[in-house]
């Protein structure tokens, strides 16, 4: 019964990330059909945070990114974003387009989606569309090459400069995105997103592919992105030496079902991790199930 | 065979490269001998005669052994060569390249200003109204209808094959107000570009879900639905029969190109009497109307809207990911396509003096859609220089009049057009498979302006 006193715990004395969260997923569901990919997901992360969202694979985790960036809408639960300002969006309720103008969530994919036979540069221009779009008078304006949209394209070329700066892809920015190779790839996408200024930035697998050197770059640039105070981040990430060293608090899935939430050494500790994680002996499957017994007992009650 | 003999290169004997030559001509002697030389006829008892052109079948058989040997001999081993001296492009040729992409549009922008004139000079007024009117005006209405359906295919990767149905709407706007209302050309050019991009939105919102082949389809049942209704509507459009004696265009109002009329330019200016003022007007006029389309789309391209439109091409969802709203800035481009479609169509009308459903078939579509395919997509030269190839090239078709002395009387080389089309358009595919300027050009650029390879760009999907 020791697990349920923990569990106490937990409950009496709020985390950090519940104090001041940018987003808080609340009882979020999604089916496919007969299945069940998020079941009744609840979680918070912190403003200024960075959140890891980790678990094998299939365990729902690019499903519920899918549901917070509006490209899937949740069969059942909320998702609430608030910013720095106070104001708050339900993003369950607004079409991804939305999200990312309105909401400020950025996000990045996991097999990397860029446009390819644009130059680095276009890239950057094309994630600063609505701002452009509204200095250019919905295009009116800029077609007969008023001054103002000059001046805005400008400032827009200046952040994307500071961005390519910060991952280091200044001396090719006139070279088309398809271009780089991988790595780069992977930062151009972080760059982009950050160009929209977001609150909420998730980063889909940002290590996948990159060696040990590279990978430590992106650790780099994500504290560094923390470190601006802007941006909270949100990740889902396999590689645990990404995850261990930079994140703040972890939440893990397994089938679709939150599993452990905490700090990076709460959840290396948590025994159903490891299980779920390494697998466990036949005469330990049963101890666990013990446990989670359980706690759904808890739950229920 | 072919190949076999090209690896052997320069090193192949002469003696080898006529045999294989003679070799090459009896098998064309073998497929040409009773496929040309052997033709029936009906005689006058209305019996099957056979009639017989070894004349033809000589000249055949000569062209391909002349042409077997001239390869063996002279291209294929310099091909070879270069290939095999071709460690990249040498340094001449991408100055020569850089000095085309440099020189090109303006020498060819003067060279259309002064075409009427250099025509006139030549010719003569009576003599260049066939060159200002068949090849001038009509290369230029398919230039302007390729840029217009490039914002469409080309930036936003959105397939029409239905962009006729906004030159009808053009058309049909211009010839139907004109006629009724009398109302002057000059205030008809933009209202049918509204009218145009107005269809263009409400073709628009319904399909704009589809994707690729689904949204091809569609926009084609589009445009032939336009067509049905001009064919059935005959209360308003007078079916099949079509519309005529569409008002001419005046110049602003000042001046008049019809005879009849009190200020007819030959009276005012006291010039001697011809219809080539007209066309020749008609000329500039066009030519002004499809460098408002280049010089829209190159402003547009440089825009957050265009380059929204060339990210969406590139990936949809990540344009949704970075807060743009694809449904509008697909719509724009349609609908911005359908007005410069429209405008092209309200000054056909004007130029017809008749228009009827004939006119707008699917054919019409496809043809734009080839030249901007051929052209390569995204790009202004390229289009237009499809266009020119394509519709002057059709046009050449009915100068041939000299093949009637090979192939006899009733040759008529403009029967084979769609065959040389088909066949120019495979080996175009072939040597040039994003079409004729693939490279895609950016919009911005920090230290240098590179352009960049088609093969890097994304070509859309839907």
């Amino acid at each position: 019964m020791t697990m349920t006193v923990e569990l106490d715990v937990v409950v009496e004395q709020p985390r950090r990330w519940a104090l001041d969260p940018v987003l808080s997923v609340e009882h979020v569901s999604m089916r496919f059909g007969g299945l069940v990919a998020v079941n009744d997901l609840s979680f918070q992360a912190g403003r200024g945070d960075i959140t890891a969202l980790i678990g094998p694979n299939g365990a729902g985790k690019t499903t519920v990114f899918n549901c917070i960036t509006g490209f899937y809408k949740p069969t059942q639960g909320m998702l609430n974003l608030r910013h720095a300002s106070g104001d708050t969006f339900l993003l369950e309720r607004m079409p991804d387009h939305k999200i990312s103008a309105k909401a400020r969530v950025a996000r990045t994919f996991q097999n990397i989606r860029l446009f390819s036979g644009m130059t680095i540069l276009e890239n950057l221009l094309v994630a600063q569309h609505n701002p452009l779009m509204l200095a250019s008078g919905m295009t009116i304006l800029g077609v007969l090459g008023l001054p103002g949209y000059k001046r805005a394209e400008k400032e827009a070329i200046e952040k994307a400069k500071f961005w390519l700066e910060k991952t280091g892809l200044t001396a090719r920015a006139d070279d088309p995105a398809g271009d780089l190779p991988y790595g780069a790839q992977r930062r151009l996408e972080i760059a982009r997103a950050m160009c929209t200024e977001p609150q909420l930035l998730c980063l889909d697998e940002p290590a996948a592919g990159l060696n040990p050197r590279e990978s430590a770059e992106l650790n780099t640039l994500l504290l560094d992105i923390r470190a601006m105070g802007q941006t909270s981040l949100l990740l889902i990430e396999h590689d645990m030496s990404v995850v261990m060293e930079i994140s703040d608090h972890v939440v893990v899935l397994e089938y679709g079902v939150k599993i452990s939430d905490g700090t990076p050494d709460e959840v290396r500790n948590d025994p159903r991790v490891i299980a779920a994680y390494l697998g466990v002996d036949d005469d330990e499957v049963a101890e666990v199930e013990e446990v989670l017994d359980d706690i759904s007992e808890e739950t229920a009650r | 065979m072919a190949p076999g003999i090209a690896t052997n290169g320069p090193g192949s004997s002469p003696g080898a490269a006529i045999r294989d030559a003679i070799l090459a001509g009896v098998i064309a002697l073998g497929i040409f001998g009773p496929l040309v030389g052997l033709k029936t006829e009906q005689n006058m008892q209305n019996e099957l005669i056979i009639t017989t052109r070894w004349g033809t079948v000589a000249i055949i058989v000569a062209i391909v052994i002349f042409g077997r040997f001239l390869l063996t001999t002279t291209i294929w081993p310099a091909i070879a060569r270069r290939k095999a001296s071709d460690a990249g492009p040498s340094r001449t040729s991408v100055a020569v390249k850089a000095g085309i992409a440099r020189w090109f549009p303006p020498v060819g922008l003067v060279f259309l200003f002064v075409y009427p004139a250099i025509v006139v000079g030549l010719l003569g007024f009576q003599g260049s109204l066939k060159w200002v009117d068949n090849f001038g005006i009509q290369i230029l209405i398919y230039v302007m209808l390729g840029w217009g359906l490039n914002i469409v295919v080309g930036l936003a990767g959105l397939l029409d094959l239905g962009y006729v149905a906004f030159y009808a709407v053009g058309a049909y706007a211009y010839a139907l107000l004109a006629t009724h209302f009398g109302l002057s050309f000059w205030i008809l050019l933009p209202l049918a570009g509204i009218l145009a991009a107005l269809w263009g939105i409400m073709l628009g919102f319904p399909v704009l879900r589809l994707r690729g082949d689904y949204l091809a389809i569609v926009t084609l049942a589009f445009g032939e639905i336009i067509r049905l209704v001009l064919i059935n509507f005959r209360e308003l459009t007078n079916g099949s029969a079509g519309i005529s004696s569409i008002p001419k265009i005046t110049f602003f109002g000042l001046y008049s190109f019809d005879i009849s009329a009190p200020n007819y330019v030959a009276k005012v200016f006291d010039l001697p009497m011809s219809s080539a003022y007209y066309k020749i007007f008609l000329y500039y006029l066009i030519l002004l109307l499809a460098l408002l389309t280049a010089f829209v789309t190159i402003r547009l391209r440089k825009l957050p809207v265009g380059r929204a439109w060339e990210a969406l091409r590139e990936d949809e969802i990540a344009c949704r990911s970075l807060g743009i709203n694809t449904t509008n800035t697909k719509l724009t481009a349609f609908a911005l396509g359908a007005m410069f479609g429209g405008f092209a169509g309200s000054f056909f009308a004007a130029r017809q003096g008749f228009v009827s459903p004939e006119s707008f078939t699917f054919m019409e579509s496809a043809v734009i859609v080839a030249i901007v395919v051929l052209g390569g997509m995204g790009s202004m030269i390229g289009v237009a220089l499809a266009a020119v190839a394509m519709i002057g090239g059709t046009e050449i078709l009915r100068e041939l009049d000299f093949l009637k002395a090979v192939f006899g009387e009733g040759f008529d080389p403009d029967q084979y057009r769609m065959l040389f089309f088909g066949l120019a358009m495979v080996l175009v595919m072939i040597w040039k498979p994003r079409g004729f300027v693939s490279a895609r050009e950016p919009t911005v650029f920090l230290t240098e302006r590179k352009s960049i390879s088609g093969s890097l760009v994304k070509e859309g999907h839907g």
